[in-house]
């Protein structure tokens, strides 16, 4: 059994422990068990892409990839993710180049505030995936665990669009 | 303190017993919004996740019954066999909050919960689920209706933990309907699950979100089944339907509270019930 166990038993709320991420190993040290990944993510290994808002899984600007789901980091506790693989924005294309998804975000004027944008461009990657060619349904329904208050998502929905077909005739 | 993974049912029986004060975490979906807004502390918790024997499903065909493992996700309920065999239950699992809750929230935490709004429950009240629970004392089988005891209260004893819950596949029309403000990522405001057996002629409709725990309106079904014909093949009078309706929402209990009023809740919730008995003859 694989027990994960506070390197000093004396104090409470110390852990450590480790995480995977975008390919690398990272050491968590002094953390509080209740701390969900998004926050680990961002205030403890510098890796801010992934946004909190809602911190109760309903907007969506915490996606990440976790075994191959996409989930909402703020609802993972990061302590729990230890042995998984976990793929965050960051991590989506080669050394901080843009991913086809980020620049039709771009050119389709995906981005406004750009709060939101980390969450949906992880959950398109995810899509487009699973799903090379989707529907409109099929984008708006996997879309609708992603909150966006600029665009009124019309262009989001455009950019999607546009990377399915630009990977279709390049395939 | 720790986080405990066991990666089988006997290191969790094990683990769980050694610590009976741990919190089980299984998807995260609600546990973590305790922690995350309601100041809950974890202290030591046990992951499901690695336990797999909770994440299988399978089917006895000679009993004609699907057990469920609780650590399955609602993602894979949606679709494939489990949609195909027991279609309440997809479609249930496909009104849960968005796809990234639906990617993590298991069975078994939705029993764990045991909201009034949690939307497996009406699904397993009308199909008469049995909930397999596993503690210190070995293996104990309790009917749904005995399971859920309250608001957000089951009969689970300390140490003990949902293992799968198995359901008879029925011969006839299944399917779930809910009520809520927008269509993705909403608790309900009233639903409900009807389950009819063409072969025996036999109705079951179980309410969600309009009393204390999942209610069965037994009389509304009783009342049913000696006033029209449910075997294939028969038809449905329209006034037969809306009769039907009416005293399902006679058997509701609901409350106002932030998200609806009683009223709309009882007339919502007769609205669905006539809708789905309709639907079943379609
Ligand atoms: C944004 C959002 C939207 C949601 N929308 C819906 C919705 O539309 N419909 C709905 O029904 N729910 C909804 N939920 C609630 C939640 O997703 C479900 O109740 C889900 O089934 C919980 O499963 P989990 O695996 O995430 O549970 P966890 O959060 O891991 O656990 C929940 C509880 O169950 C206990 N538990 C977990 N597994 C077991 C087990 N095997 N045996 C005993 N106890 C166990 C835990 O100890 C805990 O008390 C939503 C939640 C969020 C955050
Ligand atoms: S911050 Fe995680 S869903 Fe909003
Ligand atoms: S661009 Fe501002 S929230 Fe989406």
């Amino acid at each position: 059994m694989s027990i994960y166990i506070p390197v000093s038993g004396a104090a409470q709320s110390h852990e450590m422990y480790s995480l995977r991420v975008n390919g690398l190993v990272h050491e968590v040290k002094d953390a509080w068990i209740g701390e969900s990944l998004l926050y680990v993510l961002r205030e403890r290994l510098g890796l801010p892409g992934a946004k909190g808002a809602c911190e109760q899984g309903e907007c969506g600007s915490c996606t990440v990839i976790v075994d191959s789901k996409a989930v909402c980091s703020c609802l993972v506790m990061a302590a729990d993710a230890v042995d998984t693989e976990i793929l965050t924005v960051e991590g989506l294309g080669p050394d901080g180049a843009l991913t086809d998804v980020q620049s039709a975000f771009l050119s389709e004027g995906g981005v406004q505030c750009g709060f939101c944008t980390p969450g949906f461009i992880v959950a398109v990657h995810h899509l487009l995936e699973n799903n090379p060619q989707p529907s409109d349904d099929e984008i708006r329904e996997s879309l609708s665990g992603n909150i966006c208050r600029c665009t009124g998502y019309g262009r989001i929905l455009e950019a999607v669009r546009t990377v399915a077909d630009q990977r279709r005739q390049n395939s | 303190m720790p986080v405990l993974i066991p990666r089988n049912v006997d290191e969790l029986v094990e683990v769980f017993q050694a610590n009976p004060q741990a919190k089980l975490l299984a998807g995260g979906t609600d546990y973590m919004v305790e922690v995350n807004l309601h100041g809950r502390k974890p202290e030591t918790m046990i992951s499901l996740r690695r336990v797999k024997e909770l994440t299988e499903w399978s089917v006895r065909t000679n009993q004609s019954r699907i057990t469920i493992g609780a650590g399955v996700p609602y993602a894979d309920m949606e679709v494939g066999e489990i949609a195909r065999l027991v279609p309440a239950l997809a479609q249930a699992a496909r009104t849960v909050g968005s796809p990234q809750i639906r990617a993590a929230g298991t069975l078994g935490g939705n029993l764990g919960t045991c909201s009034p709004a949690g939307d497996s429950l009406p699904v397993l009240a009308a199909l008469g689920a049995t909930v397999h629970v596993i503690g210190p004392d070995g293996n104990r089988d309790i009917e749904f209706a005995d399971f859920m005891v309250g608001v957000k209260k089951n009969s689970l004893q300390p140490s003990e933990f949902v293992h799968s819950v198995s359901l008879p596949l029925v011969e006839g029309w299944q399917g779930y309907a809910k009520v809520g403000t927008r269509n993705a990522m909403v608790i309900s405001t009233a639903s409900a699950c009807l389950v009819r057996d063409s072969d025996e002629g036999f109705v079951a409709i179980a309410l969600g979100s309009v009393g204390p725990t999942i209610i069965r309106a037994h009389a509304a079904e009783s009342w049913l089944m000696k006033s029209t014909s449910l075997r294939g093949g028969s038809q449905l009078d329209p006034s037969i339907a809306q009769e039907f309706g009416r005293r399902v929402a006679q058997e509701s209990r609901p409350i106002d509270d932030h998200r609806s009023t009683a009223d709309y809740r009882r007339h919502a919730i007769g609205v669905l019930a006539q809708r789905l008995l309709t639907r079943s003859f379609s």
